[in-house]
């Protein structure tokens, strides 16, 4: 089974290309690590993936679908620095944002939403906290509370965005355990993640980018010196200076037809 | 006095339409105006209240009448394109979000008063009192305003709350609202147009220059007193309504003072009153903080005066005189003696014949401060790689603000060790 292939998938942002002709079909059931160096396109890809920002070219099909099709079935974990944590919301509120759907719009959420909510708190041991204003949680509460609100979606594939990136070492162990029972429940989940050395004990598949895709598959086939070596020994030059003329020339990453 | 009577009995129609109509002006641009606040687009609405001149002259010149409704609607949409244009520049060229409010408020603003200048010198009599954009026109509100404003108050008000919870989120994190598959293009739309017409109502009352203010101030204030969303809401509303009703009370009386810019001035005194005097998040509060830091403070360094005396000659209730006191700590002596008479309050110290002892629970509370204070060098010793003659000045600060659990936690990590870095025996309360 797939759940998620990417197809010839170019993004660009500001016109130059940072994501380029990314291929590769994903496992069902797996905790897979997204890898590569800073500003290698990981954020990006993850985004094109869920729609947030458009693809210069290719496509993505999650379960063998079209997103608009699967929207139920998956869920985004986004980076936990990319919102403003002083918002006027308790950690029960943004929770239950995780059951908002475009059929309860305008509707009041209902007990069931409330119950779901409490259990997905209750995974990453943070229910006492339901009451608890946001901007008073430490980072890894705040990371787990964003775990929380996309696990209340009961969704099959979770897509995250560095949940380890500066967390305490309870979170991440909460995180990780999280990470292995969905595992068992036959979950999908895939993990943006930076940090070479954990990446081995943490991922099962593991996809290598930078800026190009590098390699993908089971970490025992990927996770060798060669593979990191080329993941993580810089650009390449000429595909970084083609998307350099790109930008300067605004020029179309397709011909149009 | 006889004015306020006449004020409050609402006997007068004019009073009534003006209290009346500044009041769900205020109620609404402030609910609104939570969402601007939240979503960090404060001066977009500044923008769209200098954009909607140029809408109400079109208006006027198109139909020749000053009604209400078509100058709302001239306004509404010069507002939205005013909107479109801002995220456009902003979107397509390299200028950022700044720069364009900048840019399409002065643009927009100078074409309204082109506009408005000529439509003066045209000789339509219809056109006295069209200026009172610029300004406001509170004082002055009729029946068919009232009309007017209740209606849209009110359709602004049912929008809100049917769409709540959706609001919340993208003004939260927008880009998850996609991703849980929600409109999120069309509850921007929806926000956006309830921004416009908030704005293209209240500038009847305050006029296009203080606009901004009642958008945007009652959030500010409002945000002080509360974590709540809903709350937050509510009070700037609160907030709004208030103004609307103190502003028009303070013109009545006063008939030199205008309305308007009453009602603004109203509500920065209540956004300024709610910074510094709200709970927790006012300035008073963590003034107040700070002085319960520096008290707490001073009264644990008197007890560990008293702990590292007993230690020094193994008698820890012995009683100690000032001046012994004084000659074990670096404390000025006023300080010193602020310190003691706030623990006698406490019952950790007690006098006796003129001297000082340290009760026994003083003593515990001074264990306590000094288990902290080398176990927290033990800590910096033992994870941070310090040197032992480096820890002490990092301790005096730490130890007092460790909480108990915490003090747990340290105990437990470092296998409640018998001596700090420096050989001095680390004392534990026996339990």
């Amino acid at each position: 089974m797939i759940s998620i292939e990417t197809h010839n998938l170019t993004v660009s942002y500001n016109r130059r290309p940072v994501l380029w002709n990314i291929d590769f079909k994903l496992p069902t059931g797996q905790i897979i690590g997204i890898i590569g160096p800073n500003g290698s396109g990981k954020t990006t890809l993850l985004k094109a993936m869920m729609g947030l920002v458009k693809s210069s070219s290719g496509y993505v099909k999650i379960f063998d679908q079209p997103l608009e099709k699967v929207r139920d079935r998956i869920s985004y974990v986004p980076q936990r620095e990319s919102v403003d944590w002083d918002f006027p919301a308790s950690v029960m509120d943004i929770v239950l944002m995780g059951r908002y759907r475009k059929n309860n719009l305008m509707k009041r959420l209902s007990k069931a939403d409330r119950d779901l909510a409490a259990e997905a708190l209750e995974k990453v041991n943070m229910l006492e906290y339901s009451d608890r204003q946001i901007s008073q949680l430490s980072g890894g509460q705040q990371q787990r509370v964003f775990i929380a609100r996309s696990l209340a979606q009961g969704a099959d594939l979770y897509i995250m965005d560095e949940p380890f990136v500066g967390v305490d070492a309870a979170t991440e162990e909460a995180i990780l355990g999280l990470l292995s029972d969905m595992k068992k429940e036959g979950k999908t989940v895939i993990v943006v993640h930076h940090d070479l050395q954990t990446a081995k004990a943490y991922f099962d598949w593991m996809v290598l980018l930078n800026t190009r895709l590098v390699a993908a598959g089971p970490k025992e086939e990927i996770f060798n010196e060669t593979l990191l070596q080329e993941a993580y020994g810089g650009k390449l030059n000429v595909l970084s200076k083609v998307g350099d003329l790109i930008k300067e020339k605004d020029f179309p990453v397709r011909e149009k037809r | 006095m006889k004015e306020t009577i006449n004020f409050f009995s609402f006997s007068d129609p004019n009073v009534q339409f003006v209290v009346i109509g500044t009041m769900i002006l205020g109620a609404t641009a402030a609910m609104v105006g939570c969402f601007s606040f939240l979503r960090k687009r404060a001066l977009v609405g500044d923008a769209i209240a200098h954009s909607i001149l140029p809408g109400v002259c079109l208006a006027f010149i198109i139909s020749g009448d000053k009604n209400p409704i078509y100058l709302i609607i001239g306004a509404f949409i010069t507002g939205w394109i005013s909107l479109l244009l801002i995220d456009g520049i902003s979107r397509t060229t390299k200028l950022k979000n700044d720069a364009s409010i900048g840019i399409i408020l002065s643009v927009f603003f100078g074409i309204g008063i082109l506009l408005l200048t000529s439509i003066q010198h045209s000789g339509n009599a219809a056109q006295a009192g069209l200026d009172k954009y610029l300004f406001g026109k509170a004082a002055s509100l009729t029946q068919d305003d009232i009309f007017t404003f209740s209606t849209i108050g009110i359709f602004l008000i049912t929008l809100t709350l049917l769409f709540y919870k959706e609001f919340k989120l993208i003004s939260f994190n927008p880009d998850y609202a996609k991703t849980v598959g929600l409109p999120v293009k069309f509850l921007e739309f929806m926000l956006a147009t309830i921004t416009v017409l908030a704005v293209a109502v209240g500038i009847q009352a305050v006029g296009v220059v203080l606009m901004a203010a009642l958008l945007i101030t009652p959030a500010s204030g409002a945000r002080f007193w509360t974590n709540r969303l809903g709350i937050m809401i509510a009070i700037a509303t609160f907030f709004g309504a208030l103004s609307g009703f103190l502003g028009s009370y303070i013109s009545y009386i006063a008939p030199a003072m205008p309305t308007g810019p009453w009602v603004v001035m109203c509500l920065s005194l209540l956004t300024v009153g709610s910074i510094w005097f709200a709970p927790k998040r006012g300035m008073l509060s963590k003034v107040r903080t700070q002085k319960d830091n520096k008290r707490k403070i001073l009264i644990e360094n008197v007890l560990k005066l008293f702990y590292h005396l007993g230690e020094k000659n193994d008698d820890f209730k012995k009683e100690r005189n000032i001046n012994e006191l004084q000659e074990g700590r670096d404390l000025g002596i006023s300080e010193l003696k602020k310190g003691l008479s706030l623990l006698k309050k406490k019952n950790w110290l007690r006098k006796k014949d003129g001297n000082w002892v340290i009760s026994t629970s003083g003593l515990e509370e001074a264990k306590r401060v000094i288990r902290l204070h080398r176990l927290w060098e033990m800590y910096l010793n033992q994870r941070l790689k310090l040197a032992p003659d480096h820890v002490h000045n990092d301790a005096e600060a730490i130890e007092h603000i460790i909480t108990p659990e915490l003090e747990k936690q340290l105990e437990k990590e470092l296998n409640f060790p018998q001596k700090d870095p420096h050989e001095s025996i680390i004392p534990y309360t026996e339990s």
